[in-house]
């Protein structure tokens, strides 16, 4: 279940949390939002929802006039040149459980956007308050970033300014300045061991050749899903094993391995290798092979468990499921 | 559903004949610009594709960008209401003559899989083995067993256990089903029926009565336990459009019962090894690459039996270059061979006399076994609890994720 602006409200009055409150008819765009509260004096914001190569999600939250550049922001990560996009529709919903046009800083509100990553524009700093979504787009509320910084401190997060503007030059002896925060995960550990580089150390990728178009998270004036699901009732994680993304996520943890064996043993430096064999082709001739095995897996794993779960009524009906009192 | 192979004749007369039991063209090969009027379908443009590229984020399928299926009924339509959020299923379907596919009938469903790994909606496939037995010299008991072998096949190709049902008409017609195969039927003249498909007094009223069992899949309503209660759930139909009929048929019934018509997305024909007008048939083994063939068989088969477009001898062919209209070498690159740049190369280098049909051939031969040897390692892994997981009547609770 999400939090609902009300709860986010009341917990920013628990914390004693200044903050003006304006409510307005729905708004997707910046531009929407300003008009109804653009004389108040706040600052606008504009909340990026953005996505990487191993679907780690970040909040970029920015004021509306400062510019981001995804691909100078995914170097100072350290994720290569094309290593973020935009994050798709599914992902608001699912994750941070906020409607579309909606990303907000108070979406951490939502213990299922704990690993999301929130990266907040210095220039934040120098406003005397700015203003967000409180998990519904038919609300803005202004506040200062210290009194943000309190909120997000309340709930476990520290605070992270970044100057989004800044283009500092990434390479092998200046190490990506925002490494710190992607989010840790199975593949990203903070405490590396010498011999084996973390995928954040990875070699660079190059943009896919084919190009794909997700949604833009707030441009769109969209028509609103209601409709066949309702968020509420749907299982807050990832809809069941995906092949794709498993047989990318493969791909991804091989081939740097395979870089860094090919450059020790062929006594090549493992920068020039990277110039001649790229990741996506690799991915692009493995994945038909790799997503065949994989799709053979979870089916024999799940006629194994459908097999099992049949035999189980047979044998022992409903008195075969444990209870969970 | 009849097979989609195309079963086409060397005739006399100008006139093209297409309908789910006859295929046979005029010289020159089918019209597609005269079936699509003829038929009344819509051509897929890029602007569509476009689209669909848009609303699934992810490159189009290459039988799309090849123009290899070409038509629709309806599919804008599916794609609002897919931008709406709300959903679709998709409908396919095997009629299961034979034991061995081969890779024409493996076509749509490659695309099939596709289609719902990037809209990600649940698929219904049927395995009409009452047809065969009904049209085909078969015991019931053998075309049971048949539709449980090609359901090995299908599997193999990779479709999602979450969001597959696979049935058979002999273990599943029944229940909501066969209501909406008498609400259907009540539907169609006797005349329709014979204008639609060519039946004559002669034929036997197994097969006159069979056409509602292949269009009630295209309604929800009809598998109770999967879609409960959205009776206006849509539905997308991919095939060869040499099915349009029985669809158009579908259509026609779908608002005079209260049921939405079913969209299509149609392909064109895939041609038998010896060219365009051969007859593709499981009789001739060397009219097509099969699953089961070994890569030494692929081999020998497409070095000697794919109709080359080339000239005879290597002096003319320098000078002339290759026809491409009829190489059927090609023809299976177009198909099968994923990268845009390295097909347009080899397009032009053959046209313009500087690569040979052998080395076409030899690209061809490593793509095709590639291709085979996937599915021999997926199929080897299907078992018999396999296929009755996928074909049990069981909850799907994902299959809209």
């Amino acid at each position: 279940m999400g939090r609902t602006k009300e709860e986010l409200l009341a917990r920013l009055e628990e914390l004693k949390i200044d903050f003006k409150r304006h409510d307005h008819p729905v708004v997707l765009t910046v531009e929407d939002q300003a008009k109804h509260v653009g004389n108040f004096g706040g600052a606008l914001t504009k909340n990026l929802l953005l996505k990487d190569k191993k679907h780690r999600l970040y909040i970029v939250s920015a004021l509306a006039d400062t510019k981001v550049d995804m691909k100078i922001l995914s170097q100072r990560l350290g994720l290569g040149k094309g290593g973020v996009r935009m994050a798709p529709e599914e992902n608001l919903r699912q994750v941070l459980q906020v409607p579309l046009g909606c990303v907000t800083p108070f979406a951490l509100f939502n213990e299922s956007a704990s690993a999301v990553s929130l990266l907040l524009d210095q220039g934040l700093k120098s406003k005397q308050s700015c203003y967000f979504h409180p998990l519904t787009n038919d609300v803005t509320i202004a506040l200062s970033s210290s009194n943000l910084d309190k909120f997000l401190l309340s709930i476990g997060k520290q605070p992270a300014y970044v100057d989004l503007e800044a283009s500092p030059v990434v390479g092998k002896d200046n190490p990506p300045d925002l490494a710190d925060l992607v989010p840790s995960g199975a593949f990203c550990s903070s405490e590396e061991s010498v011999e084996n580089p973390t995928p954040k150390d990875a070699p660079q990728v190059n943009v896919p050749k084919e190009k794909t178009c997700l949604p833009e998270v707030k441009a769109k004036p969209k028509v609103q899903n209601k409709g066949a699901e309702s968020s509420e009732s749907k299982v807050l994680t990832n809809n069941g094993p995906n092949v794709e993304i498993f047989a990318s996520d493969v791909l991804e943890v091989i081939f740097p391995l395979f870089l860094s064996e090919a450059s020790k043993k062929l006594n090549i430096k493992q920068e020039e290798l990277t110039q001649i064999l790229k990741l996506d082709d690799f991915k692009r001739r493995a994945a038909p092979d790799l997503e065949s095995v994989t799709n053979m897996f979870k089916n024999m794993a799940y006629t194994a468990g459908f097999h099992a779960g049949f035999d189980t009524m047979l044998k022992s009906g409903l008195g075969g499921m444990p209870s969970r009192k | 559903m009849a097979s989609v192979a195309p079963e086409v004749e060397k005739k006399e007369e100008e006139e093209q004949v297409v309908n789910p039991w006859e295929v046979s063209a005029g010289k020159g090969g089918i019209d597609y610009d005269k079936l699509v009027d003829q038929f009344g379908c819509q051509r897929l443009d890029a602007a569509l594709i476009d689209r669909i590229a848009r609303l699934t984020g992810r490159p189009p399928h290459r039988f799309l960008r090849r123009g290899l299926f070409f038509a629709h009924r309806d599919l804008n339509e599916i794609l609002d209401i897919y931008e709406k959020g709300d959903k679709f299923y998709l409908y396919t379907g095997r009629g299961p003559s034979s034991e061995a596919l081969h890779l024409g009938h493996l076509v749509p469903f490659m695309f099939t899989k596709y289609l719902q790994d990037a809209f990600k909606v649940p698929l219904v496939i049927q395995l009409t083995d009452d047809e065969k037995f009904l049209w085909k010299n078969l015991t019931v008991e053998e075309s049971k067993r048949l539709a449980r072998e090609n359901a090995k096949d299908i599997i193999a190709c990779g479709f999602d256990v979450e969001r597959t049902f696979i049935f058979s008409d002999f273990n599943f017609v029944g229940g909501a089903f066969y209501e909406n195969m008498v609400k259907v039927a009540r539907c169609v003249t006797y005349n329709k029926v014979v204008g639609i498909f060519g039946f004559t007094p002669e034929d036997h009223i197994g097969k006159i009565s069979f056409p509602p069992v292949q269009a009630v899949p295209s309604f929800p309503s009809s598998f109770p336990k999967h879609f409960s209660g959205n009776d206006q759930l849509r539905c997308l139909i991919p095939c060869a459009i040499d099915q349009d009929p029985y669809f158009r048929m579908t259509r026609d019934v779908a608002p005079r019962i209260g049921y939405q018509k079913p969209a299509l997305i149609e392909s064109r024909f895939f041609p038998a090894l010896q060219g365009e007008n051969t007859k593709m048939s499981a009789s001739d083994p060397n009219s097509a690459i099969y699953v089961t063939d070994s890569t030494k068989d692929i081999k020998t088969k497409v070095n000697k039996y794919a109709f080359s477009g080339g000239q005879d001898s290597v002096e003319l062919h320098r000078k002339l270059g290759a026809n491409l209209e009829v190489d059927v070498s090609i023809k299976y690159l177009n198909f099968f061979l994923e990268d845009d740049d390295e097909l347009e190369r080899i397009k032009k280098a053959y046209k313009e006399g500087r690569m040979l049909t052998g080395e076409v051939k030899q690209l061809l031969v490593t793509v095709l076994s590639e291709m085979v040897e996937r599915h021999k390692r997926a199929r080897a892994r299907v078992t018999e609890e396999m296929v009755d997981a996928f074909m049990a009547v069981r909850p799907l609770p994902n299959m809209f994720g």
